[in-house]
């Protein structure tokens, strides 16, 4: 099999005396969606936070691509090609989508501190930028600011910035929270799709959705990792029915 | 490129009306407002470097009165050491004073670049409140440091005999040290487009609005504001270095709180994070100052007044009344 492009390694998380993430050992291979899922609590944000670079982990790697990137920053993570959408939008309120997504482009084509250029004149990035929004359907909103989009549409917008990063994986928070039946449906197509641009850490609460998707699906409870496989062996295992489906009434 | 609407409309009418005041006060011979207009020019020019940090940064700096005032101890040490013909410094290597405005404003550029990269460094790795309580805090500690060294006066501050000079221009002429501010004022409005409208200023402006959409988007935060303060710090430091010229006169009032508050109220009230909104505040304080402290000592009453209903009804300042809230597409 081919390298992992993102291995965790028996990774660890505690806040006290409370193990928010309790020896996480995942691997993403180039071409594959892997979802993450599990019950509230389960430690899914924290297991976020330490591979995006927000949280620390205690003890552990993160690899991507090989490198060890558990000791790098947030922005330094991102740079090296990991794009990340959030649960809760976190986008730029007062710019249009375009520049939300201009400023990935710009920052991975050249340097941040160019002091002089007009961006409004940097067209090429435009026309990027253009191109990516219009694959995640927002082509006709782009001089939209941002504190005007819809809900649906500020998640499209998250995809959206992640793509312009060029990563070489993504990690989708719950990147379907709050869109309608179409919204959902559009959205899977496109993430089909995505996946060989560049495999895809999916957490995801909309069932549905995982299954359809998934190439692979790992279960997280109490900050373990209680199993993996196809979404066939995970929705037939009875561990997983008794501690996740069963535990939370199907909604 | 230029387009027409109308908050450009109000800064050209803000500006011209800037530039039509000392040349309406030549005419009717009277100095004292060409004076005063190079006093607005000046401190105008100190807001336009807070509103970089403050407006378009977020960053709440309550020490900028530490730049101007180094601006001004420049100025001052320099002018000081040339009427003197003393050596600034004579060990190791000598340097001498100079009486040479071009040469004071490069110091002061220097010397504000490096303070703030120092000050940046420890207080950009605070947030809200406490970065506000660490810019003070460097600020006051500058002050006491000027109130202390009596070599320059100390407490009693360090007088400038002789303004400072610029190759082929008469800077003792009120109308002409007039233009020299308000070029240096235009420069530092159009340097504060440019920037805002770079990719670094769509970098910055987004540390503001959501610092972990920058770090998402790979960009490091605290270079980036660490990058604007040096600027704004610049900017504001050599608005203090025309000060002390413009009154001949250099103490540590110009590196108190105060300072630092009134360069803030300048921002506030023309409007945080527009162009423009510095020199409209700047106007509208000196006017407040000039006019109202002229009929009664407690005209500061009154700019707590009228701050207070721009604060609670106006948050776009003067500029934002009139041309409504600040776009960016």
């Amino acid at each position: 099999m081919s390298e992992p492009v993102l291995a965790l390694k028996n990774i660890v998380k505690t806040f006290g005396s409370f193990k928010a993430t309790d020896d996480v050992s995942l691997e993403l291979f180039p071409g594959e969606i892997h979802a993450l899922i599990g019950p509230n609590g389960a430690g899914k944000s924290t297991l976020i936070g330490q591979i995006s670079g927000s949280l620390r982990s205690n003890s552990g790697q993160v690899y991507l691509n090989g490198r060890d990137i558990s000791a790098l920053s947030v922005a330094k993570r991102a740079s090296l090609g990991l794009g990340r959408s959030f649960q809760v939008s976190s986008l730029a309120l007062e710019y249009s989508a375009r520049r939300n997504v201009m400023l990935a482009i710009q920052a991975r084509q050249g340097s941040v501190y160019r002091f002089w250029q007009p961006v409004s004149k940097d067209l090429d990035a435009i026309q990027q930028a253009q191109s990516i929004l219009e694959k995640v359907g927002l082509g006709d909103r782009s001089e939209i600011v941002v504190s005007e989009l819809s809900h649906g549409e500020k998640r499209q917008l998250e995809v959206a910035c992640a793509l312009a990063l060029k990563p070489v994986c993504f990690l989708l928070d719950e990147p379907m929270a709050g869109l309608g039946p179409e919204g959902t449906e559009k959205l899977i197509g496109f993430l089909d799709q995505l996946r060989s641009e560049a495999p895809i850490l999916l957490i995801e609460h909309d069932m549905d959705a995982v299954f359809r998707l998934a190439d692979r699906i790992s279960v997280l409870v109490y900050g373990r990792i209680i199993m993996t496989g196809s979404a066939k062996e995970i929705a037939s295992s009875k561990e997983v029915q008794s501690a996740y489906l069963g535990s939370e009434p199907a909604c | 490129m230029f387009q027409l609407n109308k908050e450009n409309v109000l800064n050209w009418i803000i500006g011209l009306s800037l530039l039509m005041m000392p040349i309406t006060a030549l005419i009717l011979d009277e100095v004292y407002y060409v004076n005063l207009a190079s006093r607005i020019t000046i401190l105008a020019l100190a807001g336009v470097g807070l509103n970089l940090a403050l407006g378009y940064g977020g960053l709440v700096s309550f020490g900028h009165a530490a730049f101007f005032g180094l601006g001004g101890y420049v100025a001052g040490i320099s002018a000081h050491h040339a009427f003197e013909g003393t050596n600034f410094l004579s060990v190791i290597i000598e340097i001498p004073g100079s009486d040479q405005m071009l040469l004071i404003w490069l110091v002061t550029i220097i010397l504000c670049a490096l303070l703030a990269m120092i000050i940046g460094l420890i207080s950009l790795r605070t947030e809200g409140v406490y970065f506000i309580m660490i810019t003070l805090a460097f600020a006051q500690m500058i002050y006491y440091f000027a109130v202390s060294w009596p070599t320059y006066g100390g407490e009693d501050g360090l007088s400038i005999y002789v303004r400072n000079q610029l190759p082929w221009i008469d800077t003792y002429d009120a109308m002409t040290f007039f233009l020299v501010c308000f070029v240096l004022l235009i420069g530092g409005i159009y340097t504060t487009s440019r920037i805002t409208g770079s990719v670094f200023g769509s970098a910055l402006q987004t540390s503001r609005m959501n610092a972990v959409r920058l770090s998402t988007a790979s960009i490091e935060p605290l270079g980036i504001r660490i990058t604007a303060f040096v600027i704004s710090a610049v900017i504001t430091g050599l608005a203090g270095a025309l000060y002390a010229d413009r009154i001949g006169f250099v103490d540590p009032s110009m590196l108190s709180w105060h300072r630092s508050g009134e360069i803030m109220i300048f921002v506030i009230l023309g409007g945080v994070g527009r162009l423009w909104g510095p020199v409209a505040g700047a106007v509208l304080f000196v006017c407040l100052e000039v006019f109202i402290g002229g009929v009664t000592e407690r005209w500061q009453l009154f700019l707590g007044l009228v701050l207070l209903a721009v604060v609670l009804f106006a948050k776009g300042g003067l500029i934002g009344l009139v041309a409504g809230k600040a776009r960016h597409v």
